[in-house]
């Protein structure tokens, strides 16, 4: 018999509303699982027993008392730790937080706890958002289910490794450069980057405000399209909050299981496909696979050119630190947090350089002085200025490309799952794992990644990601494109998280 | 044109720190100066694309400003607000000193 612990979240609603199992037995099996994984995975930076055991009571109070549930009420779901929730400890992986506990909710931990969803808790993730690995959080590093010696990618890290190993069937991801995608990527789960302003940053711990947004994480494409669904919407909390309630994404995900792709046109970017070199064979040849299964569905394959993407490495890492040296200017040691050196012979000045000095890691500081040299006289026109018209160039190529096709897809990202501690000393060999990733961010569009295949290029055969991009508010396109891709293949090759082989994981 | 770049200096990083209220040790000197310089010399690439007429792209998504109705609303409880803070003096923020001595 299936445990409770491995239904994907549609299912488990589902049994929940019929009354086949209560909201408490399936919170109840996930704690259990919680307590026998995550010692191996640490995916977890707090976990709220009592919290999530009142949250499902309250959820089968209501189905006895008749009321109608929500399409996800009493499933459980992991939160990262950079969105705010009241009465939780919230420290987005740093330690200039640790401790704080918000005193209000996040729209994200609103939408999300209205539906009646079960929190079960706090998940890892690189310090502030900042990393590609999740070893830049300031506790501990996650460990990938696939193989416990390897990293669960990042930032969203700790949201990723809960769903792949079956702590929780849904999570909440946000996504900057990548921080969603190429944990999904690598983990072999469905991530997806909403179209920016789609969801809400009211209560995000922000990091880049141009490019931050939040979303979902599950093991089918489905379950991520409910989630969406969930957190998507206009909020007058976010004057960047789209004011248009966005497309069903939910219907295009059960449109595209039924694997029909006929008359859409998919573009494969020739500039993420690794012609330059830097990407390995494995997944290369994943992608191809994933390229022809689509055409097998009908879709019509064209080889699209954006050649300003190879700019948006730099763009990137010029942008984000600039806006996070601002961002990241609030913990100054007064209102909340840490505060080193308030000892009666220090000003406030030197009170709070101290204090974010011992608050915030390497990768931190190293982007506030990016930043800070970025904005600086002298150098804003070449730098910050420059990469902001770079953004304008990468959106156009997007525009071009989307006259052409419906989607462009590309894989997640050039690698698979790397060994923990193999790239943290060298900055730039951890940014590339962005790669693929950046174009979508920069240009605000819409992107989500299907786990496409295993290489064992590396050793243990480790999951792949395709990454399916489309036009903003266009995020149909994506659960409705990656929806018939994931039932092509787990037709053809069985359910990917099945061949997990530590942890005991599935059966 | 990275190579016309001239290099980060110690000294700079330090001015840097400074700036950014980093109260950074020697060591951290040493090994955040060559970090930046060869994070700097990747993304100074960024120069190489002719740009001059194209306007920047602050957000994705083209913002308008956005007005709300001028309502009294209910803020968060002082309490609630003041339990997060390192330091609280009669109900308020305390801060250490602002000016220093020479001041």
């Amino acid at each position: 018999m299936t445990q409770l612990h491995e239904l994907d979240a549609a299912s488990t609603a589902a049994a929940i509303a019929s009354g086949e199992v209560s909201a408490i037995e399936v919170t109840q099996a996930h704690l259990d699982r919680i307590t026998a994984v995550d010692g191996d995975v640490r995916a977890f930076l707090h976990v709220d027993t009592e919290g999530a055991l009142a949250a499902a009571n309250a959820v089968d109070e209501q189905r006895s008392a008749g009321a109608a549930l929500g399409p996800l009420a009493g499933v459980p779901l992991a939160m990262k730790d950079v969105v705010v929730t009241k009465g939780l400890p919230t420290t987005s992986g740093s330690k200039i937080l640790e401790g704080w506990v918000p005193p209000y909710d996040a729209t994200v931990t609103r939408r999300v706890l209205d539906a009646g969803i079960v929190m079960l808790g706090k998940t890892n993730m690189d310090e502030f958002a900042m990393g590609s690995s999740t070893e830049n959080s300031a506790y501990h590093p996650t460990h990938n289910p696939w193989d416990l010696s390897r990293v669960p990618g990042g930032s969203s890290g700790g949201s990723a490794a809960a769903v792949a190993a079956f702590e929780a069937p849904l999570s909440i991801g946000t996504d900057t450069g990548g921080s969603i995608r190429q944990p999904a990527a690598v983990t072999g789960i469905v991530g997806h980057k909403p179209t920016y302003g789609a969801v809400s940053r009211y209560g995000l711990i922000a990091f880049s405000s141009s490019l931050d947004q939040a979303g979902p994480f599950g093991r089918t494409v489905l379950d991520a399209a409910l989630l969406h669904e969930v957190i998507a919407g206009p909020d007058p909390l976010d004057s960047t909050s789209i004011p248009q309630p966005g497309p069903d994404v939910v219907a295009a995900a059960r449109q595209g299981a039924r694997g029909d792709l006929a008359g859409v046109r998919v573009g494969v970017v020739r500039e993420l496909t690794g012609a330059g070199g830097g990407y390995q064979q494995g997944v290369l040849d994943c992608f191809r696979a994933a390229v022809d299964t689509l055409a097998g569905l009908g879709a019509e394959i064209v080889e699209v050119s954006c050649p300003n993407f190879d700019y948006a490495l730099a763009a990137y890492y010029l942008i984000a630190p600039s806006e996070c040296s601002s961002n990241l200017a609030r913990f100054d040691g007064v209102r909340y947090g840490l505060r080193v050196g308030d000892d009666g012979s220090h000003s406030l000045e030197e009170v709070m350089s101290l204090t974010r000095e011992q608050g915030f890691g390497a990768e931190v500081k190293r982007r506030i002085m990016i930043g800070t040299y970025a904005l600086s006289s002298g150098y804003y026109d070449a730098y910050y200025g420059q990469a902001q018209k770079v953004r304008t160039l990468i959106a156009r190529d997007f525009a071009a490309a989307f006259t052409a096709v419906d989607v462009l897809v590309s894989p997640t990202s050039p690698f698979v799952a790397f060994g923990i501690g193999e790239r943290v000393a060298d900055p730039m060999a951890m940014y590339v794992n962005d790669l693929c990733t950046l174009p979508a961010s920069l240009a605000g569009t819409p992107a989500i990644s299907v786990p496409c295949g295993l290489s064992d290029e590396t050793g243990p055969a480790l999951p792949v990601g395709l990454q399916i991009m489309a036009p903003a508010m266009a995020d149909d396109r994506c659960y409705r494109v990656g929806a018939a891709f994931e039932a092509a293949y787990t037709a053809a090759n069985g359910f990917i998280l099945k061949q997990i082989s530590q942890l005991g994981a599935v059966r | 044109m990275s190579d016309e770049r001239p290099t980060l200096t110690r000294d700079e990083v330090a001015h840097l720190a400074q700036l950014a209220r980093l109260a950074v040790t020697d060591d951290e000197l040493d090994l955040f100066a060559g970090q930046l310089d060869v994070i700097l010399g990747a993304v100074a690439r960024i120069g190489d694309v002719a740009a001059a007429d194209i306007p920047p792209t602050s957000h994705a998504v083209p913002l308008q400003n956005v007005f709300r109705a001028d309502e009294v609303r209910p803020s968060l409880p002082r309490e609630d607000v003041l339990a997060g803070a390192p330091a609280v003096e009669d109900s308020r923020f305390r801060v250490p000193q602002i000016l220093g001595e020479e001041e």
